[in-house]
């Protein structure tokens, strides 16, 4: 589903943040990748929403190129993916219904269906009783779950979480591994980034080690 | 698709009047600013407009004076009159004679003294015509063949002033062209600048929006609305500060107009120049939001 040859990203200032990658991953899998922060796993989960790049080679989702994409075109491909980022960025002038409905207000959705989205996304997290509330008086793992609500309320075939047990305690950091977990078996391809080794010890997915800039075997 | 498209442009048009009454000192004087300088050469227009159609009857039809020799009997005034009303050129004419020429001149305030002393009628009997004449070629033609009439003095046309006044016409079109074409920049600009902090204090939102795959006619839309909606709104201020303006010079003019024994009052904006002017500013508050929401898109593009 996702299928990377030769892709290499080096920035402006001659940093090379990836080397080289070559990496298939199929429908439905479940894969993590892990390595020293600098090691390039946020470049390589950006560039599959395009938010960065590539310098050179190709990226394929779906059997279409993301490196030849027209960026008219990016916006639709960028709706396919839900997208957990590491500074989670969500909206702080807003509370967390009108938060999580972002997504769907970008792709048109009547007011009907957006609220029930909504309120189904917020229940899969635990927020439904909070949608009143400003992101600001949540705590760090209240507002990590926000994000994935946000993620997950548009349907996406393509979960990518950057680093999503960052700052949380061991048993939040399970707890949030485990939605993840609940949302591959329906499905979804998920892409997880972490440096935390200790959430990798007893999993059975796939795990990728990035060193360098380069996908160590 | 339809419905839903309806309601979203609903919501933003609803968003951006909640956005516009949130500041709503802010928005009022971006408002008047942008009205005053809209309402400049509109203004300007409406007075020219106003002077011109005062002229219009006098060039469209050109007038000349015909001056009567001084002892003319009954029968050579018939003579001219038939002549006159023969002619194809000429499409009406008054007799003013010189006795009446004297009583008017007797009753415009300031030349009572002076015709006071007077030991005879020193006016000529007149012949005042409107030809029909278009050129200034035809009207030479034809003044040319009345002063060779015999009962005849002098020909003159009254038609010089109106010919300079077409010409200061003609320089005030240019003049208000100009004066609309740098106060429309200028509104433009206030307009960029308006939805540029706009921007920068939705920065945010814009970038997380883009991330979740909006597109820009999205991101640009609640923007676009806000400077038609701002442009219309300065539409709406400009035409009251004109009809402002008109009413007061009006209530000037009546003196004025009553010294002079005229009838002269300033037409408001006619209908379809105001429907024009609010058109135009909607559009001049789009244009602004659009160069600014492009400028700044492109700035925040990830790359």
């Amino acid at each position: 589903m996702i299928i990377f040859k030769n892709v290499s990203k080096r920035y402006a200032d001659g940093y090379v943040a990836l080397n080289n990658i070559d990496l298939n991953i199929d429908a439905g899998e479940m894969i993590f990748l892990t390595g020293h922060s600098g090691a390039g796993k946020s470049t390589l989960l950006k560039l599959i929403a395009a938010i960065e790049r590539p310098s050179s080679g190709t990226i394929t989702i779906s059997g279409q190129n993301i490196a030849q994409l027209k960026l008219s075109a990016i916006p639709y491909l960028r709706r396919q993916i839900g997208f957990i980022f590491q500074d989670h960025k969500l909206l702080f002038d807003r509370n967390v219904f009108n938060n999580v409905s972002l997504p769907l207000q970008i792709s048109n959705f009547d007011n009907k269906t957006r609220s029930s989205r909504v309120r189904a996304a917020l229940d899969k997290v635990g927020l439904l009783k909070k949608e009143k509330t400003m992101p600001i008086a949540l705590s760090g793992g209240e507002q990590q779950r926000l994000c994935i609500a946000r993620a997950i309320v548009h349907r996406p075939n393509i979960l990518i979480a950057d680093e999503p047990t960052g700052n949380l305690d061991v048993a939040y950091a399970r707890e949030i591994m485990s939605m993840f977990t609940s949302f591959n078996q329906v499905g979804v391809t998920v892409m997880i980034s972490t440096h935390d080794g200790s959430l990798l010890e007893d999993t059975q997915h796939r795990i990728l080690v990035l060193n360098q800039g380069k996908l160590a075997a | 698709m339809i419905r839903t498209w309806i309601t979203q442009h609903a919501f933003v048009l609803l968003h951006t009047l909640k956005s516009l009454f949130s500041t709503p000192m802010t928005s009022l004087l971006s408002i008047i600013v942008m009205g005053i300088a809209m309402s400049l050469p509109t203004g300007i227009y409406i007075v020219m407009k106003n002077v011109q159609s005062a002229a219009g009857q006098a060039i469209d039809l050109p007038q000349m004076s015909l001056f009567l020799k001084y002892d003319l009997t009954p029968q050579d005034l018939a003579n001219i009159r038939k002549r006159l009303e023969e002619d194809p050129n000429i499409v009406s004419f008054q007799y003013v004679s010189k006795e009446a020429a004297l009583y008017q001149l007797q009753q415009s305030s300031g030349w009572t003294d002076i015709t006071i002393h007077l030991s005879r009628n020193p006016l000529p009997d007149t012949f005042i015509l409107h030809t029909q004449a278009s050129s200034s070629e035809s009207l030479e033609q034809l003044r040319h063949a009345m002063q060779k009439w015999p009962e005849i003095e002098h020909v003159q046309f009254d038609s010089v002033w109106i010919e300079r006044l077409h010409e200061l016409l003609k320089l005030g079109r240019f003049m208000i062209l100009m004066l609309a074409i740098f106060l429309s920049i200028a509104i433009i600009a206030i307009m960029f600048n308006t939805i540029r902090l706009q921007i920068l204090t939705q920065q945010n939102e814009i970038e997380i929006s883009k991330l979740i795959g909006a597109t820009d006619s999205f991101i640009r839309r609640p923007f676009l609305y806000f400077g038609t909606l701002q442009g219309f709104l300065s539409g709406v201020a400009a035409l009251m500060i004109i009809a402002f303006f008109i009413e007061k010079l009006n209530e000037e003019l009546v003196g004025l107009t009553r010294v002079y024994h005229i009838d002269f009052h300033l037409q408001h904006l006619s209908v379809d120049d105001s429907l024009s002017l609010l058109i135009f500013s909607a559009c001049l508050g789009w244009s602004g939001a659009r160069i600014s929401v492009a400028s700044h898109l492109w700035q925040i593009e990830p790359r």
